[in-house]
């Protein structure tokens, strides 16, 4: 599938519009009930303090996530992407308050490739570090 | 305790099918806070050109930690899964999964290593349906933290 985004309106250096993403426990709770994935680290603080974590950290598959978003919501059409990848850096710490952490996630058109495709570089961070690298998806457009 | 090398180019046979269906996406889409139509409402994701609602990007995870389980909690293996952390995760998709998809996950452990005292495991999971469609592979880094044995 492609989006209705055409790969002739798209240059190298677009920037997507940022967006902002809070993660408390309860977004960790109910993500780890979506997934599957229940390592304590990501609920129990005692668990996370006692293999050398600050505190409960965000499950990397949800930055992942949330970071796609930025993408998803400017092409339209989530199944136009072809590969997606990142590496996680730092773990972002989620204390155990009403605020929580913050991922901000920006993105930019950084290669046009071969048939109608684009790269699109992402950066994400969470209380100023850098919680993704390498983080690169490749889209189809029209 | 150091991770097992031999587990290197292991291969599991193909898990038994999972049925993806659209509450279980409505779901995953909540819990990341999606509000994308294509998610959420057959006609929607008609509209783009699927058969019905697709899943997000990083919905195969799900399939494929589930999958992992046989890996990850093998005791010959020893995984101290409280250690691990995600080291790199990545998706090349054929398509997007879909509702009504029955897919099998095929496991393949691809490297095993030590770095800074941490041993570092690559997986490799290949997601069909199970007439043998490819939908996407998802290649993951976990990383154990302070498990393997320091040199020097």
């Amino acid at each position: 599938m492609a989006t209705t985004l055409n790969y002739d309106d798209v240059e190298v250096g677009i920037e997507l519009p940022a967006q902002v993403f809070p993660v408390r426990r309860d977004t960790l709770v109910r993500y780890a009930g979506a997934s599957g994935d229940f390592n304590p680290i990501h609920w129990n603080e005692r668990v996370a303090k006692s293999v050398g974590l600050p505190d409960v950290i965000a499950h990397g598959m949800l930055t992942m996530a949330e970071a796609a978003r930025v993408v998803t919501d400017w092409i339209g059409d989530p199944g136009a992407i072809v590969e997606y990848g990142v590496r996680f850096t730092k773990p972002v710490v989620v204390p155990d308050d009403d605020r929580g952490a913050e991922i901000v996630v920006a993105g930019k058109v950084a290669e046009k490739l071969e048939g109608r495709r684009v790269r699109i570089d992402l950066t994400a961070t969470s209380q100023g570090e850098k919680v993704l690298a390498r983080s690169q998806m490749i889209v189809q457009l029209a | 305790m150091p991770l097992d090398p031999s587990f290197i180019g292991r291969t599991y046979p193909p898990s038994e099918p999972y049925e993806v269906g659209r509450e279980k996406i409505r779901e995953f889409a909540d819990a990341i806070g999606d509000l994308n139509p294509a998610y959420r409402d057959p006609e929607a994701a008609k509209a783009l050109g699927y058969p019905d609602v697709i899943a997000p990007p990083t919905f195969p995870i799900a399939l494929t930690l589930k999958a992992s389980e046989r890996i990850i909690t093998d005791p010959s293996l020893g995984l101290d899964y409280s250690r691990v952390v995600h080291g790199e995760q990545r998706f090349v998709y054929s398509r997007p999964v879909r509702a009504g998809d029955r897919l099998v996950v095929e496991l393949h452990i691809d490297n095993i290593r030590s770095a800074a005292g941490n041993d570092i495991m690559s997986i490799r999971a290949e997601v069909s349906t199970e007439d043998g469609e490819h939908v996407v592979t998802a290649y993951s880094t976990l990383v154990a933290r302070g498990t393997a044995e320091r040199e020097g």
